[in-house]
C-alpha cells in the first residue's frame, strides 16, 4: 500500500465513502427507495440525490479553497447542511 | 409458481469488479492521496492538505486552458452533430451504394490519433500542404504557427473531419432503426419533408444521439494527441487545452502534487458536465413519453 502514500484524512475520506454507500444499500434493502419530486428540478430517488449531494459538496469545498480563505472544515459544514436538506427536501 | 431465490449469478459480476477497481477505483484513490502530499519520492511525503487545490484553482493559466476548453469543446459539438445528422440523412439507404458510403464516411475514424495531427500538420504547411498552399496562393495569410485565429480554424476543422463520422454513423443506426411505417402514416397525412425529420426521425435520434454528444463532449474534453503534433499548443498557449496543461505539469515538470490536485478538478468537471447532459436529455425524454 505504500506506492499509494495513504494518509489518515483520505483514509478517512475514504471510508466514510464506503460506509455510506454500504448503509444505503442496507437502507435500500430494507426500505426501497421511491422516485419523487422535491425542490430539485428532477424526479430522484435517494441514491440521486446521495450522487448530486456528494457531486455538489465536491464542488462546495473547490469554491471554498478558490475564492476564500477559510479554514477546509468550513466548506465541510456547509456540505454536511446541504447534504442534509437535499437528502430530506431534495 | 414457486420460484427458488438464487443469486449466485451475481458471482458472474466478479471478474468485471476487480478489472473495473484495477484499473479505475484504485488508480483514482492514487490520485487522491497524492494530490494532498508533496512527494519527492517512494519514502518522502509532506502532508500538504489543500495547498495545491488551491494553487491550481487560482493558476491563471489553467483557468485559461479551462476557458479554452469549454470553447473548444462546445464548438465542435455545434458544428459536429448537425452535419452528422445532415450527413446521415444524405446517406443511401440500399444496394451497394450503402455499403459504399459507410465505409467511405468511417476511414477517418480508422485513423490514430496522433497520425491525423501529422497528416494536418503536413496539409496545413504553406510550402508543401494542399491546405495551406491553396489559401496562400489565394492571397489569405495562413499560418499556423504564427496566427491563433488559423491555429483554431484548423484544429476545429480537424477535429470536425475525424469525428462527425461517428455521429453520422449513429445518426444513421438511428434512422434505419426507425419502421417504415411511421413514414407510410406522414405520407398518408401528406406531412412535408420537414415535418417528417421534425417529429419522426429527431424524436427517434435522440437515444443515439444522446449517445453520440455525450462520447463527443467527453473525448473532446479530453483531446490531447491531435492538437500536440499539430500546434504544440501554440503559438503561444492559443490552443494549449487542459490535458495539455496537464501533461505538462506532471510528466514535463514531474510536479506530482499539482498535477493529482489538478486531475481531480479536471475529472469534477467532466463527471458535473456528463451528468447534467445525461439527466437534461434523459428527463425531456421522459416528459414527451408521458404527453403521448
Amino acid at each position: 500500500m505504500s506506492w499509494m502514500h495513504w494518509t489518515g484524512p483520505t483514509a478517512g475520506f475514504f471510508i466514510s465513502i464506503a460506509l455510506i454507500l454500504t448503509g444505503m444499500t442496507v437502507w435500500q434493502y430494507f426500505s426501497p427507495s421511491v422516485e419523487r419530486k422535491g425542490f430539485l428540478p428532477i424526479a430522484t430517488t435517494r441514491g440521486d440525490r446521495l450522487f448530486i449531494g456528494l457531486l455538489t459538496s465536491a464542488f462546495i469545498h473547490l469554491a471554498f479553497i478558490g475564492m476564500t480563505e477559510l479554514h477546509v472544515l468550513v466548506a465541510t459544514a456547509v456540505s454536511v447542511v446541504w447534504m442534509i436538506i437535499l437528502m430530506r427536501w431534495g | 409458481m414457486n420460484k427458488i431465490e438464487n443469486n449466485k449469478a451475481w458471482f458472474f459480476v466478479i471478474p468485471v469488479f476487480v478489472v473495473v477497481a484495477f484499473s479505475a477505483v484504485i488508480p483514482l484513490m492514487t490520485v487522491v492521496n497524492y494530490s494532498v502530499q508533496d512527494i519527492f519520492g517512494a519514502n518522502s511525503a509532506f502532508w500538504t492538505g489543500t495547498e495545491w487545490y488551491r494553487e491550481m484553482l487560482r493558476n491563471p493559466d489553467l483557468q485559461a486552458a479551462l476557458l479554452r476548453q469549454f470553447a473548444f469543446s462546445f464548438a465542435i459539438l455545434a458544428i459536429e452533430v448537425p452535419l452528422g445528422i445532415g450527413i446521415a440523412l444524405l446517406m443511401p439507404k440500399k444496394g451497394w451504394a450503402a455499403s459504399a458510403a459507410l465505409v467511405l464516411v468511417a476511414m477517418p475514424l480508422l485513423i490514430p490519433l496522433n497520425v491525423v495531427g501529422t497528416i494536418w500538420q503536413i496539409l496545413a504547411r504553406s510550402d508543401i500542404g494542399l491546405l495551406g498552399w491553396s489559401l496562400s496562393s489565394l492571397g489569405m495569410d495562413y499560418n499556423i504557427n504564427a496566427n491563433a485565429a488559423d491555429a483554431w480554424f484548423t484544429i476545429i476543422l480537424m477535429d470536425v473531419w475525424h469525428w462527425t463520422p461517428l455521429i453520422a454513423l449513429l445518426s444513421y443506426s438511428g434512422l434505419r432503426a426507425i419502421p417504415d411505417a411511421y413514414y407510410q402514416a406522414a405520407r398518408i397525412d401528406r406531412a412535408s419533408r420537414w415535418a417528417v425529420f421534425r417529429y419522426i426521425q429527431l424524436p427517434k435520434l435522440t437515444n443515439v444521439l444522446v449517445i453520440g454528444v455525450l462520447l463527443r463532449f467527453m473525448d473532446s474534453f479530453m483531446i490531447y494527441a491531435e492538437p500536440f503534433v499539430l500546434t504544440g499548443g501554440g503559438p503561444g498557449s492559443s490552443t494549449t487545452f487542459l490535458s495539455q496543461a496537464l501533461t505538462t505539469m506532471a510528466v514535463g515538470q514531474f510536479d506530482l502534487g499539482p498535477a493529482a490536485a489538478f486531475s481531480i478538478i479536471y475529472f469534477l468537471i467532466i463527471l458535473a458536465v456528463s451528468w447534467v447532459f445525461y439527466t437534461a436529455i434523459m428527463t425531456l425524454q421522459k416528459d414527451k413519453s408521458a404527453q403521448q
